[in-house]
This record gives C-alpha cells, structure tokens and sequence, in this order.
C-alpha cells in the first residue's frame, strides 16, 4: 500500500522531536544526538508489521496544510472490513522513528599522564526512563467505479474502490476533488488489472478537530504479497520521494527483494564539529551514498531487537505502544519467555518483546525505482545501527610529561582520519572540513605539535634517529 | 559455439608467443568443462562478496563445501561397493576389482568438482543465519543425486534441491536473496556467466538461452499487459539469482533432458511455472521452487524425445566403468581361466 498523497503540495515532512536527556551507554560514550528526520522534505513514514501473511500497515503523514487539501490513495489486495481500519496515535510513529534514528556518541580521553594508572573502564547503565450520497454512486456507477465499501474512521472518510477502466476511476476521483495527476492512468491501470482496489482517504471537518496534525491511518489485512506499492508516489512527483519503512516481524531483519539493500555507512569517528550539525551531516551523508549507490539502493538505518538498544537515540516502545502499531503476536502464545540480553549498561524496554525492527531508508523516483518495493523477511537477527562517534580529546600542557606529548602527535593524525572519514561519508570537501577543524581548535597547531610535520620513515621510528 | 572458435583461440595464444605457458594453462584447465564453471563460480562469488553487505561468506562456503564432500565421499563409496557387489553376483570371474586397489578403489570416480560446483551456488545463492544451513543443504543437495535417480539418471538439480529443501525446513531461518547485486556488478556477473558457459563444452547453452528467453517473454507479455513501463521488465531482469539460475543451474547436464528439443521445452516450462509462481504466489526464489517441480518432467521427456545420454568426462581420461544409458553396467570380458 503507498502512501501516496495526491492532493495539492501536501507536504509530508516527519516530525521533529526535542533531545532526550544524554543517557549514559555500555560504550561509555555519551549518546548526544539523533538526526532530525524533519530534515527530508516530503517523506512518507510507513509502519510494516509482518507476521507470516498477516500484515498491519501503519502510514503517517506529516501533514501540516489545509486539512480539508489533504487526500491518500493508496492500492489495497482486498476490501478491508471496518474493523480492520484504525487511525494511531501520531506520536507513536515518532516513537518509532525517535527509536531508530541513527545517532551520535561522544567520549572523552583521559589525562594521557594518568592512563599509565588508569584501570578499564567500566560500563556505567542507566535505568530505563521513566460517507456519502446517492448522487456519488450514481455517478460513480456511469464511469465504472464501484464503492465497495465506505467507512468513517476518525477524522477520515474513507472509500475502497473498484473499476473497470482507470479512466473511469481517475475521473470519478477528479470529480470528488481526489486530484490526481496526469500521466496516473497507466500506473492506477497496473493495479487495476492485478485486481487491486484503491483505498482513498480524506478528513471530514467536521469530525477534525482543527489540529494541525493528522494522525496515522491503519489497515491489518492478510496477503502472501509483502510489498509497498510505490508507483503512485512517482507519477507527480517533483523530484525525488523520501520513504521511511519501519518493518517489525518476529523473525528478524527485512530485506527488499528487487531492489538491492545497502547499510548506511556506520561507527566512524567524526569531528567534534558534527555535533552541532549532525542533521546536516546527516542529510548530506545520505545523498552521497545515495549517489554511490546510482540512487538504486534502498538503505537500511538500522535492524535490532526491540527489547533493547545501545545507546538508545530513544527508550524502547513499551508493549501497549508496540501493541497499538499492530504487534498482533504479543499477546499470543508463552509469553515472558524472552529474558532480555543480560549485557550491562544496555538500556532495556520496559518489558521484554519479541520484536526486530529494520528501518529502510529510501529516495526514489520512476526512473531509479521502477517497480514496487517487494519485501522480504529473514532469519537475520545480527544488530545494526547507525552510530557516529565523537571522540573529545584531552586538553592540558602536552608537554608534562611524554605521554602526553605522544599523545598530542596522536591527536594529529586522529584529526586527520576523521577529517577524511567525514570528506568519504558526505562529499564534502576535505579542505573546508579541516578549516572548520582548525578553527574549532583541531589542529597540529592547536595542540603544539609542530606544523607541517614531516612524517618519520619506518625506519627512523625503528631506531629512534 | 565453442567448437566454432575454440581452434582459433588456441592458434591466437600460439601466436602470441605464448605457447609454452599461455596454451598450456588454458589447455589444462578447458580439460573439463566443469573448470570452467568453478571459476566463473569462483569469480561471482567474490564479486557478491565484495560488493555487498549482505553477501555470500566464506564460511558458508566452506559449511557447504563439507557438506556436499561428505555426502559425496559416502555416495562413491556405496556406489563403488554396489557396482563392486553387482560384480560378485553376476558370476563374472573378473576379480581386477577397483575395490582392491583400497581407498582408491573405494573413492574411484570421487565427482569433488561437481560437489564444489554445487557447493559454490549454494553459497551464492542461498542465506541464513546459522551455517548449519549450507552444511545440511549441501549434503542434502549431494546426497539427492546418489539417492534420488531414474534409469541412472539423477533427478533433481543438486544446488536446486538443496535450497529448495533447507528453506522449505528452515522457513525464514534460510533464504534466497534474489536482490542484493548492483548493478555493475549483475552486468560483470552475465558476462562471467555467459563467457563459463561458451567456453564449457557442456553444449547446454540452449538450456539457458531458452530459459532466459521464455521467462524475459512472460516479463516483457505480462508488463505490456498491465500497461507497466519497459523498464519494470528490465529491472526485473537484472537479477542475480536469475543469472546463477540460468547459467549454472538449469543448465546442469545430469538432471536435464538429453534431446535439445526436449531441454528447451523443459526450460521454457521452468519459466512459465517460475513466473506464475512469483506473480500468483509471490514466492521470492520462484525458479528455484519451479526447477525443483518440474525436475520430474525430465525423465518423462526423456523417454518421449530419447537422445544420446551426457557424461561427465575429462577430455583425457574417460571414466571408470560408465554406465550405460539404461544404468546398467557395460558387460566386462567374460574370462574363464583353464
């Protein structure tokens, strides 16, 4: 099912969240910063929830604009009954996304002098925190549209359709102020032949409550087909279209099947100047990957087990949330079987759950994503998350003692892997990100280490001459 | 094909000066069509590897590799014993037993290329998240092809079957990851593909052509049926799994009809049965699951449209005691000593 929303410029940026308290994490670094998704105009945020063929979709928007513009078409397989259509609380979608947003860490060196006596560190862990009228079908049976089915569901009236020809159902919609663009007969065609039916959505104002924020729109439904329907989405769209999946199943992570899957390039070291950019960095990162990629690659942000994060960029949904998103295995079978991983300083959930999410990351167009997303789920349940680290460095008299004075031609060249690291993950030059080192107080000068130092030959290191 | 220029290319190595090391290496390893394939096999392999994050792994090769050794080492040794006891009754005199020349005998005609042929797919293609999985599909895979035969005629492709097997067990434990290769690398991986098997005199290039045509025309009928864009049929086309399938699987010799009219209607059956799998029942390894379906049909075709049976043999040495195309052993010399 795409969400896909084809009325006027509906904007369907993801929410902006406020920092979480830092939290103290097994790497004894400090979690500091997730990555504002706000940062990706016009991206969808789409909840899968897989258990064998049974499926709950959740799709969010972000929608902020005139609520009576607002409009969603979306292919459905089947006629959902009533009770299969819900509308979610929008916050869990932030939840979700807070959760698994890919974050940055930050450590600090010691004392160089002091490390001689230094004993390892040790993990410190934090406790978890805290309908319509006659006259519509009549006309909607002149053009071959059949109302299957319609329902009043929240602020939402909602229409499942069937047609005959996508003539027909293209102009009913434009009639009914469903404005659909044009080039959309071949793509609403397709889905037709396939005997698709089109699920459509609009608010009724007068069951809004004139808040700005719509909230979810939910389907459980049960198909062999694990797919995203995503055509719709590229007919009218100006540029590039930002998706977000958020897949949980019981098995383990979720892999596109005709579109390659690539992780986001993750746990490099990063200047300290990142930290005030990281939606930045963020953003730019992925566009250069993208780009690596030819934009032919779905991105994946993170796979972990629900029950636990490390460091979390957001406590983990607790079972009520994870029941709302459509978890329907729950609640079924032996239940508090599942002992949480009994590693120190991780944060667990509140309760242990038998869940794993993949979140997907995707930028596509027609050209780049001709066909929808096919899905599938696998046994993998190896953790991945995209982590970025800072490390501060030690600041003091570098000349105290030759610890420290090793330690500051260290620094040197750490500031140099880093300032290449960022220049390869974002494409961004080399040149400007070593200027804002510098001015930031990251180097050779900085830490009294002569500028430029000519690197010692392996074998002047070799003898000390 | 190969046949067509396979003197050329010899007489050009020789004429480039490079007829002591060039033709010779080439010589050795074209013995064998199947050295052809483990290093185009090899070759994808590495490419998968390299270029993704979810790619094949050693490990799992090697699982598999001691999977199908074993259950091959274990097929020989029964299949020498049987032939050896098929011998004692049929009241031949004839005592110069393979079996006695010991753990020679005993492994004569041990087939480790073709298990590392199947052993390198199922790395390939097949995941999941313990290695006991390629293990116990590449013995699986091996020991289907000593266990499951007809008329001396082994069933079911190895790889095939073993896929099939360990993820119709293994549910999500063990899968088929058809869309993890760029697209530089699925363009580098055909050519590998197609180069392995017009250089492998395995003759079955007719298979995968016939495959490959039959199922990009159900791609291209059913995209021009709903009215979808090229470039959905095209997208669809550059799959990595469809290239090992077409190329090294179906194309299997042993588990495929012996007459080219048969094999191409077999292969062209594999592809309507694969595509209405994967369009009505959205199954992800669709070919696989065909092949695997449809491996019953070739004995049939067999009988209906008989032709000369295909052995695997070096170009130096033929193999010891062949049988005949009705599985029986070829009668050796009757002695009667004075």
């Amino acid at each position: 099912m795409a969400l896909k929303h084809l009325a006027g410029a509906c904007a369907l940026g993801l929410t902006s969240f406020a920092l979480s308290a830092p939290a103290a994490s097994a790497f004894c670094g400090f979690y500091v910063a997730k990555a504002d998704t706000d940062l990706f105009n016009d991206a969808s945020k789409v909840v899968l929830v897989r258990d064998d063929e049974r499926t709950v979709i959740t799709m969010a928007s972000d929608y902020r604009g005139d609520a009576n513009e607002f409009a969603m078409v979306v292919p459905v397989v089947d006629i959902p009954l009533r009770e299969q259509i819900n509308v979610a609380n929008p916050a869990l979608v932030d939840h979700l996304d807070e959760y698994t947003a890919p974050r940055l860490v930050e450590y600090y060196d010691e004392n160089p002098c002091e490390m001689r006596y230094r004993r390892d560190m040790v993990a410190m862990s934090a406790p978890p925190e805290p309908v319509m009228e006659s006259a519509m079908m009549e006309e909607a049976e002149d053009l071959g549209v059949t109302i299957e089915a319609e329902y009043e569901v929240g602020e939402y009236d909602i229409l499942i359709l069937s047609a005959e020809e996508s003539d027909g159902l293209i102009t009913w919609l434009n009639q009914n102020e469903y404005r659909i663009p044009d080039g959309a007969e071949e793509v609403v065609d397709a889905y037709l032949k396939r005997g698709m039916k089109f699920f459509v959505a609009k608010v009724n104002l007068e069951r809004h409550d004139g808040s700005s924020m719509l909230r979810p729109i939910q389907v459980a439904y049960e198909d062999d087909n694990f797919m995203l329907p995503i055509r719709l989405g590229t007919v009218n769209a100006e540029g590039k279209q930002e998706l977000f999946v958020f897949a949980i199943t019981r098995e383990g992570r979720v892999e596109t099947t005709n579109y390659r899957t690539v992780k986001l390039p993750s746990n490099m070291d990063v200047p300290i100047f990142v930290k005030d950019e990281f939606g930045e960095f963020y953003k730019a990162m992925f566009e250069h990957q993208t780009e690596k990629e030819n934009g032919k690659a779905v991105f994946m942000e993170y796979a972990w087990d629900m029950s636990w994060c490390d460091p979390c960029a957001a406590n983990p949904l607790s079972r009520s949330e994870l029941r709302e998103l459509g978890v329907m295995w729950l609640d079924e079978g032996p239940q508090n079987d599942i002992q949480p991983m009994p590693r120190p300083g991780i944060r667990p959930g509140p309760q242990p759950v038998d869940a794993f999410v993949t979140r997907l990351h995707v930028r596509y167009d027609g050209e780049s994503f001709p066909e929808d997303l096919n899905f599938q789920v696998t046994g993998d349940r190896e953790n991945y998350q995209g982590r970025y680290v800072l490390r501060h460095p030690w600041r003091g008299d570098y000349g105290q003692c030759e610890e420290a004075g090793q330690y500051a031609e260290t620094l040197v060249s750490r500031w140099d892997t880093e300032a290449e690291s960022l220049a390869k993950l974002t494409g961004w030059e080399l040149e400007e990100i070593k200027q804002k080192m510098a001015d930031g107080g990251f180097s050779a000068s900085a830490v009294g280490v002569s500028e430029p130092k000519p690197k010692k030959n392996w074998w002047q290191r070799l003898w000390g001459n | 094909m190969y046949a067509l220029f396979r003197p050329h290319l010899v007489c050009f190595l020789r004429d480039m000066g490079l007829r002591t090391n060039a033709t010779r290496l080439f010589r050795a390893v074209n013995q064998d069509a199947r050295h052809w394939q483990i290093l185009a096999l090899s070759g994808l392999f590495c490419i998968s590897f390299v270029t993704s994050d979810f790619s094949a792994r050693p490990f799992a090769l090697i699982a598999a590799i001691i999977g199908a050794m074993s259950a091959q080492l274990i097929g020989t040794v029964w299949m020498n014993a049987r032939k050896e006891e098929r011998r004692a009754t049929s009241g031949s005199y004839w005592r110069g037993s393979s079996l006695e020349a010991g753990a020679v005998g005993w492994l004569a005609d041990f087939q480790w290329k073709s298990a590392l042929i199947t052993s390198l797919s199922l790395s390939i293609l097949l995941r999941a998240n313990s290695l006991w999985f390629w293990l116990a599909a590449g013995f699986i895979a091996i020991s289907a092809k000593f266990l499951v035969r007809y008329h001396g005629k082994h069933i079911f492709n190895p790889a095939c079957i073993g896929i099939v097997t360990v993820s119709l067990i293994g549910g999500s434990a063990a899968w088929v990851s058809p869309g993890q290769w760029g697209q530089a690398p699925i363009f580098a991986a055909f050519a590998i593909g197609f180069a392995a098997l017009v250089l492998s005199s395995a003759k079955r290039l007719d298979i995968a052509l016939g495959f490959l045509v039959g199922f990009a025309a159900m791609l291209f009928g059913r995209a021009f049926y709903l009215g979808d864009p090229i470039a959905i049929p095209i997208h669809q086309l550059q799959s990595g799994a469809l290239l090992v399938f077409a190329f090294f699987m179906i194309t299997d010799p042993r588990s495929t009809p012996d007459s080219r009219i048969a094999r191409i209607l077999f292969a062209f059956a594999v592809a309507a049965l694969a595509a209405w799998l994967s369009w009505e029942h959205h199954l992800r390894g669709a070919m696989l699951y065909a092949l695997a379906a449809l491996a019953l049909l070739s004995p049939v075709l067999d009988r209906v449209l008989p032709a000369r049976r295909f052995e695997w043999t070096s170009k130096k040495e033929t193999s010891n005691g062949p049988e005949t195309s009705r599985g029986g052993l070829r009668p050796r010399p009757h002695i009667v000593r004075a």
